[in-house]
């Protein structure tokens, strides 16, 4: 399966399984969504739980609330990460603490869809990276699956999490890696981190469709050094554990995300390292990111989105400190 | 402009006039009582600092609390953070309100005090008519779950300007939600009058372009408040879909407790509001119709009396919450 069948797949089965999971979204319906993610979906549950709702994306987020709270399991999808931002008045202020305003008395259990992140040629506004904004709201968590088999284990965790998640669905990877997706169910756990490749040297750290970029990166430089790659897979609650003992035994670190540096998630990974593994380090957190620019039209989005030769240009950098 | 009961409490039209027993009526009248009194106390705490910037609801009694008296049980409920009156008359707990405005927010911890299955409502919402979708969604549950269940927002006049209330309508419209809209229109947004927030003749004709009914009703008669929330919550019921009641009335306070309304607003026209004060209008009807007299009065005003300072004394002496507190409810335990 592709990123786009193993999510559609998650989606198929936890509906047949929990009749409280229903869509909701623009163009999700009859016409299987903007990147076909909910094909065939509508034909199979109908129109009253695969719902084309008015072009309206803060009315999609805030109803999904509504609906959560009354006992519903909404998975509200966005049509793509920019138009996400006009939902951030209802994620800061009421989703992410609803629990908390009502001491607990109400949770809001809905799943965001945001197809995310740059590389598919599309408008402007088509293609940002966002994390850092989700993951600054305390009471969300955010996900960020990589490949087909990871995103189709987060989801379903996903949609059976009591709290409101964002699942941040790497676009550019949606058609780009098929892999073996187990037909039946699994959950892979929120919170928890991969580590992808064993290494000694250095330990480079990506999320999503950036995770590609660094294990090309690896490959690249697979004779000179030992590379540990780790695959975040969730970004908060983050699973500083891994992240800190990987770099504790390797000593080096690259960041790598297509969003700008300047507070992007990197910095926060750069943070946490030299507050807990600063005496293993043997140089500086290598941060490789977009600049601190908006995200450009498609002919110079590949300048802004780093490369495999960018990562490994930072891997040298930290070899040779 | 739908009314029944004028200014000097007389009965202007009798076609339509809700059904209310006269239990019904005093127990309104005792709702309104109480939220006034509820509203004097806490205007009160906040000049001594016993509570945080406050914001009044006075002159607005009848079109929260008649209409509050319309939901049912089952059905939720949502608010701004002026409507103090429809938490009183859907029966949280006054010390639980003090406790959430002193800043305490374990005042909506509330089971403890008030039965959950009777108090459907979200905490009040401190930003503008972003909650008012909120109502849309708990209905659209309902919907989907195949009960008789409905959702009532409350909102203001200034709520009506923005996105929220337009999306929040539209997708009521289009799923024929069982959802009442509630609008408050107390004529003023802080410092801004409703000319200010829409070119509409009404509030209540902006229905009409989502495709379902809207009603202009006086805010300050509690029969009017009550036939047209009941309607809506009847027609909701039976599956055809929401309706926007605009309730005409007017904040005769300040915005809150920091605001001071003679910057911007003319005592002759708060005068003229305090003559059609929806409290006293009830009460002169009640008085015409022998239900009530000065003693019941005097006794009822005692016991509001009573029971706000023992809702006081119940907030004050609650200890201080724990600095840990702070981690709680973040994500499931």
């Amino acid at each position: 399966m592709n990123l786009v069948q193993a999510i559609n797949n998650a989606l198929e089965q936890e509906m047949e399984r929990d009749k409280s999971v229903i869509l909701l979204g623009e163009d999700i319906g009859k016409n299987g969504g903007v990147f076909r993610v909910t094909e065939g979906l509508w034909q199979k549950f109908g129109a009253e739980r695969v719902i084309d709702t008015p072009l309206a994306e803060v009315g999609i987020i805030s109803t999904a609330l509504g609906l959560a709270v009354a006992g519903m399991k909404p998975i509200p999808e966005v049509q793509f990460d920019g138009f996400s931002i006009a939902m951030f008045d209802q994620l800061y202020n009421h989703i992410s603490r609803m629990r908390k305003r009502s001491q607990g008395r109400y949770h809001v259990p809905l799943v965001l869809r945001v197809p995310h992140g740059g590389g598919i040629k599309a408008y402007e506004h088509h293609s940002e990276s966002l994390e850092t904004y989700f993951c600054h709201m305390p009471g969300l968590k955010v996900v960020a699956p990589s490949r087909p088999y990871n995103a189709k284990g987060l989801l379903i965790s996903a949609i059976r999490d009591p709290d409101p998640v964002i699942f941040l669905e790497p676009k550019r990877v949606y058609r780009a890696i098929k892999e073996e997706v187990p037909e039946e169910e699994y959950e892979i756990p929120i919170g928890k981190a991969e580590i992808v490749q064993e290494g000694s040297d250095i330990t480079l750290i990506a999320w999503g469709a950036m995770q590609k970029t660094v294990r090309q990166a690896a490959d690249d430089l697979a004779d000179k050094y030992s590379i540990e790659i780790i695959d975040l897979l969730t970004l908060s609650p983050l699973d500083r554990k891994t992240i800190v003992d990987s770099v504790k035994k390797t000593g080096r670190c690259v960041v790598a995300h297509e969003a700008p540096k300047t507070c992007g998630f990197g910095a926060e990974l750069a943070a946490t390292i030299q507050e807990e593994a600063l005496l293993s380090m043997k140089a500086p957190v290598a941060r490789v990111t977009g600049y601190d620019i908006p995200m450009p039209m498609a002919k110079l989005e590949n300048y802004q989105i780093p490369d495999a030769e960018r990562v490994a240009e930072a891997v040298e950098k930290a070899m040779k400190f | 402009m739908l009314q029944f009961l004028d200014a000097e409490g007389k009965i202007t039209n009798k076609k339509g006039l809700p059904k209310l027993s006269d239990k019904d009526l005093l127990r309104i009248y005792e709702l309104m009582v109480l939220a006034r009194g509820f509203d004097d106390m806490a205007v009160k705490l906040q000049r001594e600092g016993r509570i945080l910037t406050y914001a009044s609801l006075l002159g607005q009694e009848a079109a929260q609390v008649a209409s509050a008296y319309a939901i049912a049980e089952e059905d939720w409920f949502v608010t701004g953070y002026r409507d103090h009156g429809v938490w009183i008359a859907r029966g949280l707990a006054m010390e639980n309100l003090y406790m959430y405005w002193a800043g305490d927010e374990r005042g909506m911890r509330f089971p403890e005090n008030s039965s959950p299955e009777k108090l459907k409502g979200l905490p009040p919402a401190i930003p503008i008519a972003s909650h008012i979708p909120h109502a849309v969604g708990l209905a659209w549950a309902e919907k989907m779950k195949g009960t008789k269940n409905a959702a009532v927002a409350y909102f203001g006049d200034g709520a009506t300007s923005k996105g929220d209330f337009h999306e929040a309508m539209n997708f009521a419209g289009v799923f024929k939600i069982p959802c009442v809209f509630l609008c408050q229109n107390n004529q003023w947004a802080i410092s801004v009058p409703r000319s200010r927030q829409t070119a509409s003749a009404t509030i209540a004709q902006k229905a009409q372009a989502y495709g379902f009914e809207g009603v202009l009703v006086d805010g300050n008669d509690v029969f009017a408040v009550y036939k047209a929330t009941q309607d809506a919550l009847q027609k909701a019921r039976a599956g055809k879909g929401p309706t926007l009641i605009e309730a005409y009335t007017y904040r005769l306070e300040n915005h809150t407790t920091a605001d001071d309304w003679k910057r911007y607003r003319s005592e002759k026209e708060v005068e003229e509001w305090r003559k059609k004060d929806p409290v006293a209008r009830l009460k002169k009807y009640m008085e015409k119709e022998t239900i009530w007299s000065e003693k019941r009065e005097k006794e009822l005003q005692e016991k509001e009396k009573t029971q706000v300072l023992d809702a006081v004394k119940k907030f004050e002496s609650v200890p201080p919450p724990a600095p840990e507190d702070i981690f709680k409810y973040l994500y499931a335990e």
